[in-house]
């Protein structure tokens, strides 16, 4: 059911590393430029963040697993491109254009002086929902039992397996917020109510390290029933 | 049942197309975007820029510093954080949404983002490898103890870890304890002390770290 990127409590990756003092911001310079290219492509408005995420999480496997986190991201970029009609993959193969964008879409490039602010303002994800939230603070919420994407095989959702089928108890309360599972596939922001759902650690693992600890989950309303 | 499009098969995954060559695939791609009129190479210099010397942990360590100093901005910024960001002009990409979580001496928080690498980006900047690592992002929310002895961080048996998994467009910013011994420093100076990892929950902010640091700055003086 699940892809290669839901690997919250997965075995076998070793130890965490942490940085070195004063290791620069981008530790190699293509890092930087492969940011860049990746923000400055979606400033062109032709999908949103939960469409990037998707085609990152789409890599085969075999290649999510051995990229770096710049390199899922272009390649994430290359076929988003190609899938949205922006780029041909004969360009792609060689390694030029092949010909101009439309004009439609030229007179979207996002101009030097225009970086700081978008970058500023940034996308907000809060909409209004016209329902009261099903869930008050405290209340015993149960997830979804499988962890997939309800309408679309394969598709995008952001409920992890390891919280799948598990009840746990609402803390905080966002508000409405677009739904990734269907702004992924373009089929609408579909907004619903978001909360911070709190399980037990003892409720999460088989062997849990201290099953008095905590994990916390935002989830949309339509991935939770009451317990 | 409708399926997604982008599986299966080679055809549907272009980036097998690019050079294998992080470096050259960057490098094609920017110079088909730019060729095909749809990315201005100085847009992209201003985007690495901002990231390189506008952004960073120490917008972050101000807020901390000041919530220390400030009950009344502690109070806020625990009751909305984004009201106040906003007002401050700390806003932006990868924070719009932000939940400020207070660690006291019964609950320690820690910040990870199990799906990808989620991060309050306009108040930390961009997050460090390890933050981005698959052993982090497996590890941080099975066995935080673990994971945080692997940043020499040890918490007692009683202190409750909250791990906070960012699955939405939310970002959390831990806010730690002030540490003992720090009374008469000022705000400028306590925000000094105020580390990335103590923000993301991986590290604490110490009293023997802050006493070894004014004995070093006495025995300057």
């Amino acid at each position: 059911m699940t892809r290669i990127h839901d690997m919250g409590g997965r075995y076998g990756d070793g130890a965490v590393k942490p940085d070195a003092p004063e290791e620069p911001v981008f530790p190699q310079e293509w890092h930087g430029r492969a940011l860049a290219l990746t923000l400055a492509a979606g400033a062109l408005g032709r999908w949103n963040i939960d469409a990037s995420r998707h085609v990152r999480e789409c890599l085969p496997p075999a290649d999510y697993a051995r990229f770096g986190y710049y390199e899922k991201w272009l390649g994430g970029l290359a076929n988003i491109l190609v899938a949205q009609g922006i780029v041909s993959a004969d360009e792609i193969a060689a390694g030029r254009a092949l010909g101009p964008a439309d004009d439609s879409l030229r007179n979207r490039r996002l101009a030097a002086e225009k970086v700081v602010p978008v970058l500023r303002s940034g996308g907000p994800s809060s909409r209004p929902v016209d329902t009261a939230p099903r869930f008050a603070i405290g209340a015993r919420v149960t997830t979804h039992p499988i962890a997939g994407n309800q309408a679309i095989s394969g598709g995008h959702t952001r409920l992890p397996a390891y919280a799948a089928g598990k009840t746990g108890t609402v803390v905080l309360h966002h508000g409405g917020h677009v739904l990734p599972d269907s702004n992924a596939h373009f089929g609408g922001e579909a907004p619903e109510h978001l909360y911070s759902v709190s399980f037990a650690a003892g409720d999460l693992w088989q062997h849990a390290e201290s099953p008095a600890d905590e994990v916390c989950l935002d989830l949309w309303d339509s991935y939770l029933t009451p317990a | 049942m409708p399926h997604d499009h982008h599986d299966e098969t080679d055809a549907s995954h272009p980036h097998a197309l690019l050079p294998s060559e992080p470096a050259l695939r960057v490098k094609a791609l920017e110079t088909i975007l730019v060729d095909k009129g749809l990315v201005d190479p100085a847009a992209l210099d201003a985007i690495i820029d901002y990231y390189e010397h506008e952004i960073g942990p120490h917008i972050g360590a101000g807020l901390i510093a000041r919530a220390w100093v400030d009950p009344d901005f502690r109070k806020d910024l625990l009751r909305d954080a984004d009201a106040l960001i906003d007002s401050l002009g700390h806003g932006g990409r990868q924070g719009e949404h932000v939940v400020v979580v207070e660690n006291t001496p019964e609950t320690h928080n820690m910040v990870v983002c199990t799906l990808c690498s989620c991060y309050p980006w306009p108040l930390l900047g961009i997050p460090p490898a390890w933050y981005k690592s698959d052993a982090y992002r497996s590890r941080a929310v099975r066995e935080p103890r673990a994971v945080l002895a692997e940043f020499g961080v040890s918490l007692p048996a009683d202190t409750r870890i909250r791990v906070w998994d960012s699955t939405a467009e939310i970002r959390y910013l831990v806010l730690p304890m002030r540490p003992d011994g720090t009374d008469g420093m000022s705000e400028t100076e306590l925000a000094a002390l105020v580390t990335r990892d103590s923000m993301i929950g991986t590290g604490l902010i110490t009293t023997g770290l802050i006493t070894t640091g004014l004995i070093t700055m006495a025995g300057e003086s």
